[in-house]
């Protein structure tokens, strides 16, 4: 389990497309919407959460069809299939490690990206919060897509037309939560659906990709 | 160690390929698979490799007692040799590697980059995986491929030091090795046309 953990680990490092990619991604976004919006700092605040939140998905989109696209190919997948492993701690490992070079740099960037944004002062610490809650569902959803699509050529497109609704709840609390909190309104209950949503989904997707992964390795 | 086929038929994309296939495989033994092209090789070995089900029959193994190596080696370009071996012998609990680096003749190349390593010592490097997975069931699909004359007998003696050792092995290859094994010819158990059941490839619009 270490094993391959470290192995996603340093193959992000290496092979690169991982971590700068969707920061860049996210950068890109959040840059471009004052050029759409315009630059009013009373709306840039208000729009800011959900900008944000929306940026910090569409981010982590972008990597997902590597979770195991990348080891379809090469014929890995299949050999790891085989072994003592059970597939259904490989896709949950899958979806750590994409959270752990996705999610992660996603959470750390986004307070910056949240200056350009002219957002409040007591709005950073709940969207780090939101985003702490909310990116581990994306990765798993997303990891969940990724196991629909493997052995789709040119499957991304795809996946992104599948995830992307599995995605709604999140997106909606997660944006909720940053919203209120930057609004100083009470966080309480969209922090406990947006945790209920990513709980439920760690517990309960990986059984999921782990049996549409057998289907699809057939 | 005991592999045991019986009356199985496998399937490709739906299609019936191979049926009524029975055999026996007991340690110590390998069985060479020889048939012509699209007969269904990679697909039997796939079956007994369990990656998927039979359409009939049954196939017993001992648990957790298969190692199979496909087509294509499971290599990682960014890695090392060595570390596309470590990461596999943690995968399989086991922790020597250098035993199968030297068997394949490995040694010197194990801390170059798995992708810049040529078509036929990836496909070396494919093969010393079973050796670092301990496995006693060798499952090998076209293992030759791309090896030279010396690599082909590397591996030769590789099979031979499993077998030796109360392992076994099923290969689809149409190479001399030079091994004692019992051939199995698929081509009288190729399913005939028309007897083919079809079934649905709706989403294939997709």
């Amino acid at each position: 389990m270490r094993a391959l953990l470290t192995r996603d680990l340093i193959l992000a490092f290496r092979a690169g497309g991982g971590f700068g990619l969707g920061i860049a991604f996210f950068l890109i976004v959040v840059i471009l919407v004052p050029f759409s919006v315009g630059p009013s700092s009373a709306l840039l605040t208000k729009i800011a959460p959900g900008v944000l939140w929306l940026g910090a998905l569409l981010a982590c989109l972008l990597s997902l069809d590597r979770i195991l696209a990348l080891d379809w190919e090469d014929g890995t997948l299949d050999l790891i299939a085989t072994s003592p492993l059970p597939l259904e701690a490989v896709v949950s490992v899958k979806a750590l490690a994409h959270w752990l070079t996705t999610g992660v740099p996603l959470v750390v960037a986004a307070p910056i990206f949240g200056v350009f944004l002219n957002l409040p002062p007591q709005g950073f610490v709940w969207l780090v919060v939101s985003l702490v809650l909310g990116t581990p569902a994306l990765s798993v959803i997303g990891t969940f897509g990724a196991a629909l699509t493997v052995g789709i050529k040119r499957g991304g497109l795809l996946l992104s037309l599948l995830v992307l609704p599995l995605y709604v709840p999140t997106l909606i609390f997660g944006s909720e939560l940053a919203r209120r909190g930057a609004e100083g309104q009470q966080v309480m209950t969209p922090m406990l659906m947006l945790a209920g949503i990513s709980f439920g989904v760690i517990a309960l997707l990986p059984f999921a990709s782990a049996l549409v992964l057998r289907i699809n390795l057939r | 160690m005991k592999l045991h086929a019986q009356d199985v038929s496998v399937a490709r994309g739906g299609v019936s390929v191979l049926e009524g296939l029975s055999f026996e495989l007991c340690a110590g033994e390998a069985l060479v698979i020889r048939g012509p092209n699209g007969i269904g090789k990679t697909t039997l070995l796939r079956t007994l490799a369990g990656l998927q089900p039979a359409l009939k029959g049954r196939v017993d193994a001992p648990e957790d007692s298969i190692a199979y190596a496909a087509h294509s080696d499971g290599l990682k370009t960014m890695l090392s040799v060595a570390e596309n071996l470590r990461f596999w012998a943690d995968v399989f609990g086991t922790s020597d590697i250098s035993s199968a680096l030297e068997s394949f003749e490995l040694t010197d190349l194990q801390h170059r980059l798995a992708g810049s390593l040529s078509a036929g010592q990836k496909r070396r490097l494919g093969l010393a995986r079973l050796m670092v997975t301990a496995r006693p069931i060798w499952i090998l699909d076209e293992p030759t491929v791309s090896l030279d004359k010396a690599a082909v007998a590397l591996f030769a003696t590789a099979v031979k030091r499993h077998l030796a050792h109360g392992g076994s092995a099923i290969l689809a290859t149409h190479i001399e090795l030079g091994l004692e094994a019992n051939v199995l010819e698929l081509s009288p158990y190729k399913t005939v046309a028309g007897s083919a059941v079809l079934s649905g490839q709706d989403e294939a619009f997709l």
